[in-house]
């Protein structure tokens, strides 16, 4: 016999914030014992996404370190020059365009500040989420300034900066393949460079999707990590420079 | 970023692709490193007996590749080492098994980030594509071995297989870098954050204490290689000179300068010798857990296996310069070297001491499982043992180029950590398809494969004191090296042999898989997390509920209590410690 009736979909019912699953949510619901009061794994979400972040940096580290020992080694290596057969050291300093590599220097910090911004607003969006929720209650309309596509922009504009040094670096003679140094150059650049557009997906991602209806709380552990990752960046580029700069 | 998802945020998902292929599920994906690893040793081991077939039988033209030139050679012997080192031994004991049973061993639903997880293990099969993409291009497979030594490695022309082939090699050991480094960081989070109530990092398995020390050492060695890679990937294509001094290739001058093969060595084993321990520590961990059930014994020192391990971790980041004795560093610093692998000795031992302490007065059944716990002691053992004696500059010297230095890391790396992935399979089976694997076939298994493999790599040990060369492909041309062919004659006999009996398993293994006998949910009376759950554990392991531990990890033959084992999860009045 043909189906009569119209297949009904049923849904697993969501529960908790940020749909997290189908199980209800237990006492115990993960970590190592610890309690997340029993209404939400928010919380525990948001720890394990700032542990994973801290992890991650962790291999970002490594992988600066093994370029600043590669930096640091090519440039104390003597090398036999091929007219003399002597050893000499080829290390050529590099005329680094400083004045503008200050300037996004402090776009970046800049940028560092409105991440922070864009942090303890979103932070405090989901703190007032529960008295919203209480009828009656109205908080007033919160002051929404855009720090999240702020910091993109300022993230955006340290990107084209630095692709405006490196066409200064070209124009005074120091290409990729030039020296050991200027490959030094633009290799350290360019990884921080990827590391930091990664950072500009991330923090474009959040802002997307504030216009969706994405619960907030979800939002909330994207910006937080993101900006983690976005200072870390900061003092990275801090690093980065000043190898560049006083370890010529 | 979808990896904040929260853990068992995707539901049980429905139609094969989402179920089998793009998964999130961590025991899928561990599957799916586990057949892509089974795959990858099959590769491996074919390349091998195409070497061992062409180092007895020079004249024979093989199938598949023909006539063996001494460059085709060369490049069997890099993709046979590389496919080794990473899609095998890398995959499937740290992508595979601890994919698949470390969330369950600390009771957690799945792994912290499952979208990364899923992404690692994709990347890692796109890595391995490209690698044996490598094969099929202009100029073949590389020739820089697994190691991938400059300047042969960044020189495009240096060699048939340098151009194409070895860019592709180098690509793809970046997105295994890349691969692993996800890897990594869902391991060490999901330890960190995941543990059930009651899972102390002391009650921990020592499997996951060896996979979680095997997460921190790739975290922190792979973004090395990454960095390294991506010198070198510079090197061939821009022009720069990381790693080439000005050469001449085929009287052309190289554009190159300046530039320090040395640079790369360091680099390279900085990773290179981490990635050693990253092969074998969760064998370790495997033969810890195994002897301790199948002796029915708690295991002899707990916590000095989890210290041990940790200084094995740490002690492995201090010691590359051992592989460089012979690239005219300063005596100082390969004494230093040579102190610091020496050292590694202590640690070893505790293992290995309380490995034998936990099977002393054991009632020891001997199934299919211990068998192969117990052949990853005998072969870290003999394996080992070869360890101080290179450690030595004075002897590493004359014997780094010889067969002595192949036998040493194919006991203690190769066989051993296979034998620990062996003991895993046959343990964990059960576990993951809810059948046993045939008792019978998996003795035969083991005996042969034992003593084939000590009869293929004991003999290089002697070989390497006769002075016989490493990466030679024929010793016809000189008379001293001539005299010993007989032995490698027996020892590709001895391949033969061996890999034949590799068949065995795989029958075994896919037989069982749909005809073996069903499993009970506990089949091994073993006490940890994983044999709580059913058979084949649900969706999200524990069928909706978090297990709350009480024990230890191997509270066997407890006085007083009503079996010989008590499970982790048992609320048991019987205190232990």
């Amino acid at each position: 016999m043909a189906t009569l009736s119209p297949t009904i979909t049923l849904k697993d019912p969501k529960l908790g914030h940020g749909g997290s699953g189908i199980h209800p949510p237990t006492v115990d619901g993960g970590g190592d014992g610890r309690d997340d009061n029993g209404f939400s794994d928010y919380g525990a979400r948001l720890r394990r996404a700032r542990l994973g972040t801290i992890i991650a940096l962790v291999a970002v580290v490594m992988i600066f370190v093994a370029l600043t020992s590669a930096y640091v080694v090519r440039r104390g290596l003597p090398v036999m020059d091929d007219r003399s057969g002597n050893y000499v050291r080829d290390w050529m300093e590099v005329n680094l365009p400083t004045a503008l590599l200050l300037v996004n220097t402090f776009v970046l910090l800049v940028s560092s500040l409105t991440a922070e911004f864009a942090r303890r607003q979103i932070t405090r969006r989901v703190a007032l989420v529960p008295v919203e929720s209480i009828p009656g209650v109205s908080i007033g309309t919160e002051r929404n300034f855009p720090w999240l596509p702020l910091t993109a922009l300022l993230g955006l504009g340290f990107l084209f900066g630095q692709w405006a040094a490196w066409r200064e670096l070209q124009d005074r003679g120091f290409a990729l393949a030039t020296s050991a140094s200027s490959s030094f150059v633009y290799l350290l650049t360019a990884t921080h460079g990827v590391h930091l557009a990664g950072g500009v997906l991330a923090l474009l991602y959040a802002a997307i999707t504030s216009l969706t209806r994405k619960p907030v709380e979800a939002r909330r552990i994207v910006v937080d990590v993101t900006v983690w990752y976005w200072h870390f960046m900061a003092l990275l580029w801090i690093y980065i420079f000043a190898l560049l700069e006083f370890a010529r | 970023m979808a990896t904040t998802a929260s853990i068992h945020a995707h539901a049980a998902p429905q139609g094969f692709i989402r179920k089998y292929i793009f998964s999130l599920d961590h025991k899928v994906i561990g599957l799916q490193y586990y057949f892509l690893a089974l795959t990858a040793v099959f590769v491996g081991m074919f390349l091998s007996l195409l070497m061992r077939i062409h180092l007895i039988w020079p004249a024979v033209s093989l199938p598949l590749v023909g006539d063996i030139k001494p460059e085709t050679y060369l490049s069997l012997l890099t993709m046979h080492g590389t496919i080794m080192v990473f899609f095998v031994l890398t995959t499937a004991p740290q992508g595979g098994f601890g994919n698949y049973f470390l969330p369950i061993q600390i009771g957690a639903p799945d792994m912290a980030f499952p979208v990364l997880n899923m992404l690692s293990f994709w990347t890692t099969f796109i890595a391995f594509v490209i690698l044996i993409a490598a094969f099929f291009v202009t100029g073949g497979a590389p020739l820089h071995g697994w190691t991938g030594y400059a300047p042969l490695s960044a020189l495009p022309n240096s060699g048939p297989g340098e151009q194409l082939g070895a860019d592709l090699w180098v690509t793809s050991i970046a997105l295994f870098c890349v691969a692993s480094l996800m890897g990594a960081l869902n391991f060490i989070t999901t330890t960190l954050d995941l543990r059930a109530k009651g899972m102390t990092l002391m009650r921990m398995p020592l499997t996951v204490w060896s996979w979680f020390i095997t997460a921190i050492l790739g975290l922190l060695a792979f973004g090395v290689l990454l960095s390294a890679g991506i010198l070198l990937l510079l090197d061939r294509n821009l022009g720069t000179s990381f790693y080439v001094p000005l050469v001449v290739v085929n009287g052309q001058v190289m554009g190159h300068k300046g530039g320090s093969p040395l640079l790369w060595q360091h680099l390279f084993w900085f990773f290179g010798h981490p990635e050693v321990y990253i092969a074998i520590l969760p064998g370790m961990g495997v033969a810890s857990q195994l002897i301790s059930t199948f002796s029915r014994k708690p295991i002899f020192g707990y916590k000095a296996m989890a210290y041990a391990l940790m200084s094995i971790g740490l002690l492995g980041f201090m010691v590359w310069g051992h592989h460089m004795f012979m690239s005219g560093m300063s005596p100082y610093s390969a004494f230093a070297f040579s102190i610091m692998t020496m050292a590694i000795g202590v640690p070893s031992a505790i293992k290995t001491f309380n490995w034998l302490g936990t099977l002393w007065g054991g009632r020891i059944r001997l199934q299919t499982p211990m068998l192969f716990a117990i052949g990853f002691v005998s072969l870290f053992v003999s394996g080992g043992l070869s360890g101080p004696f290179l450690a030595q500059p004075v002897l590493d010297i004359p014997l780094h180029d010889t067969y002595f230095v192949v036998g040493h890391f194919h006991l203690i790396m190769g066989v051993a950590a296979i034998f620990g992935i062996f003991a895993a399979t046959y343990y964990w089976f059960p576990k993951m398809f809810g059948r046993m694997m045939n008792e019978r076939l998996g003795q035969i298994h083991f005996f042969i494969t034992l003593a084939g493999t000590y009869a293929i790599f004991m003999p290089m040990h002697y070989l390497g004191l006769a002075g016989q060369t490493r990466r030679y492909s024929q010793f016809t041309e000189v008379a001293y090296q001539t005299k010993l062919i007989p032995l490698q004659t027996f020892m590709t006999y001895a391949a033969f042999v061996t890999i034949g009996v590799q068949l065995v398993f795989l029958f075994n293994l896919f037989w069982s898989m749909f005809k073996g006998p069903k499993a009970s949910d506990n089949p091994w009376e073993a006490t940890t997390l994983e044999w709580t759950t059913a058979t084949p554990p649900p969706h999200d392991n524990f069928g909706g509920h978090t297990p709350v531990v009480y024990h230890g990890p191997y509270e066997y033959g407890v006085p007083g209590a009503a079996k010989d084992y008590i499970m982790q999860n048992d609320p048991a009045t019987v205190t232990s410690h």
